[in-house]
């Protein structure tokens, strides 16, 4: 009898025994004992007042597109979670290699508002201020940024820095070879990165089901001899245990982790993207009642360490925020022409500043 | 004395033993660069000299050493990273195009890539299939990269230790087929030869002659030869393909009113065009005939038991001179 790919035997395709982490529920209900640092409710508050911000800031960023303010923009509604983690955990001098739906994360890293903005309203600088520190800019190539982040990791373990690359993607990003290349060298070299696959379930309009005949994501690390964790990816308590203990493990000379983060893009791909096109409602509908916001409000409120007048005053004050980064960002001076030309090298070469003598020349005469 | 006179691939290995030494952020990385001192020893002795943290054995995987350049780069290392061959930088290029050329430009020099990327190309060394292409055209059509090319163990060794100081990337491609042909004493350790600079490795009046890497040593044949004629051939080593020192080409085009290009690289939409064009548009008055190429043919690279076929030789390049001069 001839053995079949899918008939055990000879061959097999399943996996997996990957651990999959939650503490709480979708009802926002603690489905094991919470971790210490999670009892007193200060770093959870903290996570949720992030979470809001992130909130109204891409509820922000959507309305200007939709009014002519900004250009094309990727919301992350619906998966701000693990932004808000790893950026709190991550210490300064630590280095993120994001994907282009990060800026839950950004804002934790000390990006200002109003650059992510900047960025997404077609100007450079928007990826030039200091709250971005040494971390990469946006990548939009996916999952390029994965092979920079081992590369940065080697940097420090050349200079025997303790320091960590967070580097994230999306579920279609691991599909792609930068990935698995990147991943497959930190396996080799154990380098300090953590893979953090935030799983959206959805690569523009190709479903999870549709990318990746593996069981899960994370077992993408096991291949390259990488351990490889699922999580929650709505749960601010089970990304903090999971993300902290990556970071730390790696920052002790441990290696690399992969994490998959399940959570749902509850928004279209971009605002250039129409969803209903190719998904169901009534699975956007489910989605809502898992998505993370809400999930942790209900466990504040049913511990006492959240009421009413507290979340009033965090509306407003984010509400404020925001359009305080939004004035920033509207009242940003245009680049001059030249920088146009500025960045290229370094010093500017001849045939350069030459054209950039004709395009001058061609505005003087208009 | 021999010993004190190296071959282009002696001088590329001295320059980065040099930029290791120098220098502790410049570290080495690539396929089989290491233990084996690269397939073709470039990066002989470097391993044990310096240490695994500096000379490092990559795994097989071309888009992860040229992502991997970047994100050391950014760290303010100076990482030089060898692509075993041309043919296999294509896998770079997402990396390359979309990272390495614009980091500088869309972080506004908050973070830059200081790096090179280190390939041997070209053919006639009888190489199998995808070891013999000549495709610097594809990277010099990139604004934020520069391309450089030595032809001889001098500039190799003078333009290596530029290209590695340099804080923008650089592809440096080594002409493989005179990696052996010719040793030459190297001026004293740590000298550097400007980039962006053309050299102009003769002067003449009647003809310039420019051409990049391998085709020199043709071209500074045809050279001697037109000379018993009476002809004065003024030889332009372009060195540096991107940005190019227009400057220099000019002024001896508009000396001698001729020009030939030549290059390995296929003809069309080659590094030869631009420069034709360039010439033509500046100097179309002086120009005593139409600006001639002598280039590969449009065509997949050969294997190596037709490739003299495709390489451009001496009597082409003759050819051509001829033309021009004749006019």
């Amino acid at each position: 009898m001839p053995t079949t790919l899918d008939g055990g035997g000879l061959f097999r395709v399943h996996s997996s025994d990957v651990p999959f982490v939650r503490y709480l529920n979708t009802d926002g209900q603690p489905v094991q004992k919470l971790p210490p640092w999670a009892e007193n409710g200060q770093q959870l508050v903290a996570y949720y007042k992030a979470m809001v911000k992130a909130r109204e800031a891409d509820r922000k960023a959507i309305a200007m597109q939709r009014t002519g303010q900004m250009g094309t923009y990727p919301s992350c509604l619906g998966q701000e979670a693990p932004g808000v983690v790893y950026g709190s955990l991550m210490k300064k001098d630590d280095v993120l290699a994001p994907y282009y739906r990060d800026m839950p994360g950004q804002l934790l890293r000390g990006v200002e508002l109003s650059d992510v903005y900047l960025y997404w309203g077609g100007d450079e600088r928007g990826s030039a201020g200091e709250g971005y520190g040494q971390d990469m800019p946006n990548c939009v190539p996916i999952a390029t940024q994965a092979c920079h982040a081992v590369g940065i990791a080697s940097a420090f373990r050349i200079r025997d820095e303790r320091r960590v690359v967070v580097t994230t993607c999306g579920d279609g990003a691991t599909s792609k070879g930068d990935f698995l290349e990147a991943l497959n060298l930190a396996g080799a070299w154990k380098v300090p990165v953590v893979f953090l696959i935030v799983n959206n379930q959805w690569a523009i309009s190709i479903p999870r089901s549709a990318q990746c005949g593996a069981d899960t994501l994370a077992q993408k690390g096991a291949g390259a001899g990488v351990p490889c964790v699922q999580v929650d990816g709505n749960d601010v308590i089970a990304l903090h245990e999971v993300i902290g203990s990556a970071i730390e493990r790696a920052r002790h000379g441990k290696g690399a982790v992969v994490i998959e983060a399940i959570t749902y893009r509850l928004c279209d791909h971009t605002t250039a993207d129409d969803a209903t096109r190719y998904r169901d409602n009534e699975d956007v509908r489910k989605a809502w009642e898992e998505e993370p916001v809400k999930r942790l409000q209900t466990y504040l409120y049913n511990h006492g360490l959240w009421s009413p007048e507290q979340e009033k005053m965090l509306q407003e004050q984010v509400a404020e925020e925001v359009q305080k980064a939004v004035e920033t960002y509207q009242l940003t001076p245009p680049q001059s022409i030249n920088d146009l030309f500025a960045y290229q090298y370094a010093e500017t070469p001849v045939s350069l500043r030459q054209q950039l003598e004709e395009m001058q020349e061609g505005l003087n005469h208009e | 004395m021999s010993d004190d006179k190296k071959t282009l691939v002696e001088a590329v290995n001295l320059a980065l033993d040099h930029a290791l030494a120098d220098d502790k952020d410049v570290v080495l990385l690539g396929e089989d660069v290491g233990t084996n001192g690269g397939v073709f020893r470039a990066t002989q002795d470097l391993k044990d000299k310096y240490g695994l943290k500096r000379v490092m054995d990559t795994p097989l995987a071309e888009t992860m050493i040229a992502g991997m350049t970047i994100g050391m780069a950014t760290q303010g290392l100076k990482p030089v990273a060898e692509i075993q061959f041309m043919g296999f930088i294509f896998a770079c290029m997402e990396q390359l195009v979309g990272h390495a050329a614009r980091m500088r430009n869309r972080t506004r020099g908050r973070l830059t890539c200081p790096m090179v990327i280190r390939a041997p190309f070209g053919g006639g060394i009888h190489a199998p299939e995808h070891h013999s292409e000549s495709t610097e055209a594809l990277f010099a059509h990139i604004p934020g990269l520069r391309v450089v090319i030595p032809s001889s163990p001098v500039r190799a060794y003078g333009l290596l230790r530029s290209a590695i100081d340099d804080p923008d990337p650089v592809i440096f491609l080594e002409p493989k087929r005179i990696y052996r042909v010719q040793r030459q004493t190297l001026p004293k350790q740590g000298s550097r030869l400007p980039l962006d600079t053309c050299f102009t490795l003769k002067e003449g009046s009647d003809l310039t002659l420019v051409t990049w890497g391998a085709c020199v040593r043709e071209c500074q044949e045809v050279t001697r030869n037109l000379a018993k004629e009476g002809v004065g051939v003024e030889l332009i080593d372009v060195a540096t393909i991107k940005p190019l020192d227009m400057d220099t080409i000019l002024a001896s085009v508009r000396k001698t009113g001729r020009c030939v290009i030549v290059h390995e690289a296929a003809r069309s939409f080659g590094v030869g065009a631009e420069i034709a064009a360039r010439v033509s548009t500046e100097l179309f008055h002086e120009l005593r005939a139409p600006v001639q190429r002598v280039a590969g043919y449009d065509i997949t690279m050969p294997y190596y038991r037709m490739e003299d076929h495709y390489m451009p030789s001496v009597g082409q390049i003759a050819s051509a001179c001829q033309i021009v001069c004749s006019c």
